[in-house]
């Protein structure tokens, strides 16, 4: 296995691949977007619970490849508890680090554990897999009508 | 030496004696190394690579033969127009069809399909008329009957298929009624590999005057095509799925129904006379062939024709089922993987899921292995939904591939296998 393909799947990417966290229904939830990527048929339901400009909860529903599903995973584990406002820069965040060349140190830090995602950046047919769930994130962040789907075409 | 610089008659050697390697070697582009593995192309459903000898014929006509046809009172003019015209008589023999001017020059096989739905269709259908097409019908036999539906109230009705990926012809027989105002199915299905059995459909349409359409996109680079024992209205093909360049297709037509339908497209090239107050249509076939046409694509295709009639319509399908066999074999040993659509009459495409790994995964990791296959849901989204999977891994075999091809496809869904288990314990 070459190193560009070690990066795409780093072992974090696999293990939320296969047994992504908060994949479920939220009851009761402020916003559910879904998100769907057309090339590939990968389709996720993402629902957040925001309370007092803050996200209470987090979770999705979907099926798709390892990078989308990891993405998910690792997205709504981390916007927990977040605020609105840093949500919003963690998508910018995340959208420098899957587009950028060579994201700055300052970024990855930022990340963290969602820097794992960054060896899309060699597979550009696949960065749409990862930003996925970021897009319907952002949708609903922007109370974008979430009638409509979000997709990465 | 390239077996197109061999005599034609090589066409007609027993399949042992074809010198399938030096075939390979006629299609420069199969050389080359990405991430310095061998390239094993196995997307040919998608579209086929092409021989020197279709590339050095645009080349060729571009340099020495370049002109507007049926136009020009000149010398190349004159060669142009009789290049472009002995290519439709080439298609003509290729399909076996009646007569030249039942061959039309469309864009690919969709605007073949989308010209039949508009110009004979539109015009004649009404609510309550059905329009029957199959389950394993692509996009492009999908959508505009949709629009056809849209447009005059007529209805779309699917035949339905069993678990091997078959069209059901108890269902066929029972859908067939007075309401059905044509059958439109494709001939060989790009996502399963399923051959129709068209010659028993048409018949049973023909039994209660329905016209029927073959969407023959995947068939004519497989099978031979012989339109007059099949007596189907109309059939459609592309010429990049059949060696032959991008950005032409054809539509053959009976030339009752050809005669009896409307302009596709209006413009230069398809009229006798034109006034500001009204204009009178040319015959055919170029009625339907509005502008300039793609008049080297049309030498491609020619080209690409000729180039497979060299090697043998009947030494190509064999060598086909050759490889399907042999890949069937080496990926049913493959851990964890199910094949999508079990036909009994099958041509080279395998439709595949593996237990570890999602379609897309899989795609990435053998394009990194120098394995280009398809992954997704080969714009036909209705046959994914029929078999309960959201994309499929989609291997397609053309005849300059062999058991190597077929050896590192496996090789590398291992490969698959094993990053995706090792690490999930």
């Amino acid at each position: 296995m070459n190193d560009e393909l070690r990066a795409l799947y780093q072992e974090v990417i696999i293990d939320h691949g296969r047994r992504p966290r908060n994949s479920k229904k939220l009851e009761h939830p402020s916003c559910t977007q879904e998100g769907y990527n057309p090339l590939c048929g990968d389709r996720l339901t993402l629902y957040l619970r925001i309370d007092d400009n803050r996200i209470i909860d987090a979770s999705f529903e979907g099926e798709g490849c390892a990078i989308s599903m990891a993405a998910s995973s690792l997205m709504t584990e981390r916007i927990k508890n977040m605020t609105v406002t840093e949500a919003r820069q963690l998508f910018t965040a995340f959208q420098n680090l899957v587009t950028q060349a060579e994201p700055p140190d300052n970024i990855r830090e930022y990340l963290g554990k969602l820097s794992v995602l960054g060896g899309v950046r060699d597979f550009p047919v696949r960065i749409k897999c990862a930003t996925l769930p970021w897009h319907a994130l952002n949708a609903c962040l922007n109370n974008i009508n979430t009638k409509q789907i979000v997709s990465t075409e | 030496m390239s077996l197109v610089d061999r005599p034609a008659e090589h066409g007609s050697l027993p399949l042992n004696k074809v010198d399938w390697p030096a075939i390979r070697r006629d299609f420069p582009l199969l050389a080359q190394k990405p991430y310095n593995k061998p390239l094993a192309y196995l997307d040919n459903a998608a579209t086929t690579q092409k021989p020197n000898s279709v590339i050095d014929s645009i080349a060729h006509f571009y340099r020495f033969d370049n002109a507007n046809v049926h136009r020009g009172i000149y010398q190349l003019s004159e060669r142009a127009t009789a290049t472009f015209e002995a290519a439709r008589d080439k298609i003509q023999c290729f399909l076996n069809a009646r007569l030249r001017e039942e061959i039309i020059f469309v864009r690919g096989a969709t605007e073949a399909i989308n010209l039949v739905a508009q110009s004979y269709a539109r015009p004649r259908f009404k609510s309550g008329d059905e329009i029957l097409i199959s389950a394993i019908e692509h996009h492009s036999n999908i959508v505009p009957w949709q629009m056809v539906c849209k447009q005059t109230g007529a209805q779309l009705k699917v035949i339905p298929i069993n678990d091997n990926g078959e069209i059901m012809l108890d269902s066929y027989q029972a859908l067939l009624s007075e309401k059905t105002k044509i059958v439109a199915i494709t001939h060989l299905s790009n996502a399963l590999g399923s051959i129709a059995p068209v010659q028993r459909m048409i018949t049973m349409a023909h039994a209660r005057g329905i016209p029927v359409l073959l969407d023959g996109a995947q068939a004519a680079p497989h099978l031979r095509i012989n339109l007059q024992a099949l007596d189907c209205e109309f059939y459609t093909f592309s010429s990049h799925k059949i060696y032959g360049p991008t950005g032409v297709g054809v539509l053959y037509g009976k030339k009752s129904y050809l005669d009896a339908m409307e302009p596709y497209q209006g413009g230069g090239e398809m009229i006798s006379r034109v006034s500001f107050e009204s204009s009178d249509y040319n015959g055919l076939p170029y009625k339907f062939e509005a502008g300039t046409p793609n008049i080297a694509g049309v030498v491609g295709l020619a080209a690409a024709l000729d180039y497979i009639n060299t090697i043998g319509l009947d030494n190509i399908c064999q060598r086909e089922q050759q490889l399907l066999d042999y890949a069937t074999k080496a990926l049913e040993q493959t851990a964890g993987l199910r094949i999508i659509g079990q036909a009994k009459h099958k041509a080279s495409i395998i439709s595949f899921v593996l237990d570890s790994a999602h379609p897309h995964d899989i795609s990435t990791i053998l394009d990194q292995q120098g394995v280009a296959i398809r992954a997704g849901h080969h714009c036909a989204m209705p046959v994914m939904t029929r078999f309960n999977v959201p994309a499929t891994a989609r291997a397609s075999f053309s005849f300059y591939n062999n058991e190597s091809d077929i050896e590192q496809l496996v090789q590398s869904l291992r490969l698959v296998n094993k990053i995706f288990t090792i690490k999930n314990g």
